[in-house]
């Protein structure tokens, strides 16, 4: 009997912090969803139990975000950069990778650690020279300067990730090619890059997800509302001198963080064997 | 017919024979991806210490060069003092806070439970969505009047409606706010990494120390500890180096206010040289970052090279 109440406590104990834990987590984008789905009286109104609706639920803001404010604008100047910055990383990162893991022997080692580490230098020490060059480009205000900058951080990360990716590669299958008449570029583009589609999926994700959570660049370079990107737009344009649109802020919010959430869940284990480097083996 | 193929062909073969060298081929593969960083992190690296020596502002782009002037300066500066004291308190508070509620999430989240799969999804969140928007859901959530933390603590009867706190116009609550929620978009981040790292660590270890009579603290915290703790110091690091550089939550919470009580390095160096325009100051207060940073490169290094031994 004793066993059995102390196995019961054990286990609400347990599901207890899962809760608080989910909760915690949790809570905040439970705020987005009924603030966004609330009407303005029930939402300004210190009486009404916060929590759920109190008058019927409404579309109203949705609306208002895609008819009245530059929302749409700005998913489309987030995709533009995204798919942009995507191509230039790829385009520099895909054969940066490959190289540093097997065709430069040690040092490329080294040289791989180096890029790496550039991924840590911040945007907040790096923002002020940037912006100078951003503007004596012609790009201040633009949001070219985005697609300008953004690979100066993804594609250390970039790099690295496919680094490691294409130490795991089978050498056979690059040397079968050769063998076969293959050039050794032939049998990067041939074989290799094909052979590689999953490694280049994840590669293709982070760095539109990387794109979409920047905030520090976008708010630097960009003042003007049609360039701005989504995470820009939603954060700050949505206020009218000191009256905060909750109701449309939290849409915006929500609309731009699905996308990023699913792809994170989908590919955290490659993300996190890509950030520690592995570390553990 | 032959005679006019051949010099086409001896060609096209030196072009072949010069990418079919490991070595060439292989510069020209790095080239361009070095090319990038190195114009558009490391010219801009030399270009900012420069300016913090100089008496550059974008309205008198001068590149005069005035010594040590700026540093001194901002340091006789109060309110830098406070931002860099404010700086390391965020920081180190909000790190600690991430690693605790990490380490038992990490726990937590070991043991197989139905629904595990999306409980994990769930406590991803913070960590996935840019923080910008997690930001302005937290300030609506602190909001002077509607927040829902507030009401809740009244419905409990904790506290009555004449004395609730407004959480981001009070300075020390402002600072718990900005600490509280670095901590809560980094300690999903620490969750995976201590699982990563448990998961790592070979079971028949485990089973070994079990066998030899130890208990769950000493597999804990001399075994599996120990064993990790390379991967969770590479965690901290990027926690660490993303935390004190920080711009985004304090300037979309409070604005570096109540009276600069939240205001940090990153928030600092983008008022002073971006909105002020005062380039070659705020240059310089961004620089105050470079030991920190330094440091923590430094432990990176030591760490990542562990794995190619």
């Amino acid at each position: 009997m004793q066993r059995i109440i102390a196995s019961t406590l054990r286990e609400v104990s347990f599901y207890g912090a899962v809760a608080f834990f989910v909760v915690l987590t949790a809570f905040p984008f439970y705020w987005m969803l009924i603030t966004s789905l609330k009407s303005n009286p029930d939402l300004y109104n210190v009486t009404n139990i916060p929590f759920w609706f109190n008058e019927a639920p409404t579309l109203e803001h949705f609306r208002y975000l895609f008819e009245d404010t530059l929302f749409a604008r700005w998913l489309l100047n987030s995709l533009v950069i995204g798919v942009c910055v995507v191509a230039i990383t790829l385009v520099t990162a895909l054969p940066a990778g490959y190289s540093l893991a097997r065709m430069t022997g040690r040092s490329g080692e080294a040289l791989g650690i180096g890029v790496f580490l550039t991924y840590l230098v911040p945007p907040t020490l790096l923002f002020l020279p940037l912006s100078r060059i951003v503007a004596s480009l012609g790009l201040q205000n633009s949001m070219w300067s985005l697609v300008l900058v953004y690979p100066t951080f993804t594609i250390p990360f970039c790099t690295w990730l496919l680094m490691g990716f294409f130490k795991s590669f089978p050498r056979e299958i690059e040397e079968a090619a050769i063998v076969d008449g293959c050039s050794l570029f032939g049998a990067f583009i041939k074989m290799v890059i094909p052979l590689s589609l999953p490694a280049i999926l994840t590669t293709v994700i982070f760095t539109f997800t990387l794109t979409l959570q920047e905030f520090v660049y976008a708010l630097t370079f960009i003042s003007s509302s049609a360039q701005k990107p989504v995470t820009l737009g939603v954060a700050t344009d949505l206020v009218r001198g000191d009256i905060f649109f909750w109701g449309e802020i939290m849409a915006g919010a929500l609309i731009a963080s699905i996308p990023v959430a699913i792809a994170y869940n989908f590919f955290l284990d490659r993300f996190i064997s890509g950030i520690t480097g592995g570390a553990v083996k | 017919m032959a005679t006019i193929a051949e010099p086409a062909a001896r060609t096209a073969s030196r072009f072949r024979f010069i990418l079919d060298r490991r070595e060439v081929l292989g510069s020209i593969f790095v080239a361009p991806a070095i090319l990038y960083v190195l114009l558009l992190v490391g010219v801009p690296f030399l270009l900012a210490v420069y300016y913090s020596v100089s008496a550059y502002t974008i309205y008198d782009p001068s590149w005069r060069f005035v010594g040590l002037t700026n540093f001194r300066q901002i340091l006789q500066n109060p309110v830098f003092l406070e931002t860099l004291e404010n700086t390391f308190l965020f920081t180190f508070a909000s790190q600690l806070l991430g690693l605790i509620l990490g380490k038992f999430g990490a726990l937590l989240l070991l043991r197989p439970f139905p629904g595990r799969k999306i409980v994990r999804a769930l406590i991803i969140l913070p960590w996935a969505v840019p923080i910008a928007l997690a930001s302005v859901a937290w300030e609506w959530m602190f909001d002077s009047l509607y927040s829902v933390i507030n009401w809740t603590m009244i419905t409990l009867g904790i506290i009555d409606r004449s004395e609730a706190p407004n959480w981001l116009g009070n300075p020390h609550l402002a600072m718990l706010c900005v600490i509280v929620v670095n901590a809560w978009r980094f300690f999903p981040f620490a969750i995976v990494i201590f699982l990563a790292g448990i998961t790592s660590v070979p079971q028949d270890i485990i089973d070994a120390a079990t066998v030899d009579g130890a208990g769950f603290w000493r597999r804990n915290y001399q075994i599996i500890l120990p064993m990790i703790f390379p991967i969770v110091a590479v965690g901290l690091i990027f926690g660490i180096v993303f935390t004190f550089t920080d711009l985004s939550i304090v300037f979309l919470l409070t604005n570096g206010g109540p009276i600069n009580a939240t205001s940090v390095l990153g928030f600092q160096g983008f008022q002073v040289g971006i909105l002020s325009g005062d380039v070659s100051h705020g240059a310089a207060i961004s620089l105050f970052m470079l030991p920190v940073l330094l440091l923590m490169v430094v432990g990176m290094l030591r760490f990542i090279r562990r794995r190619e031994i």
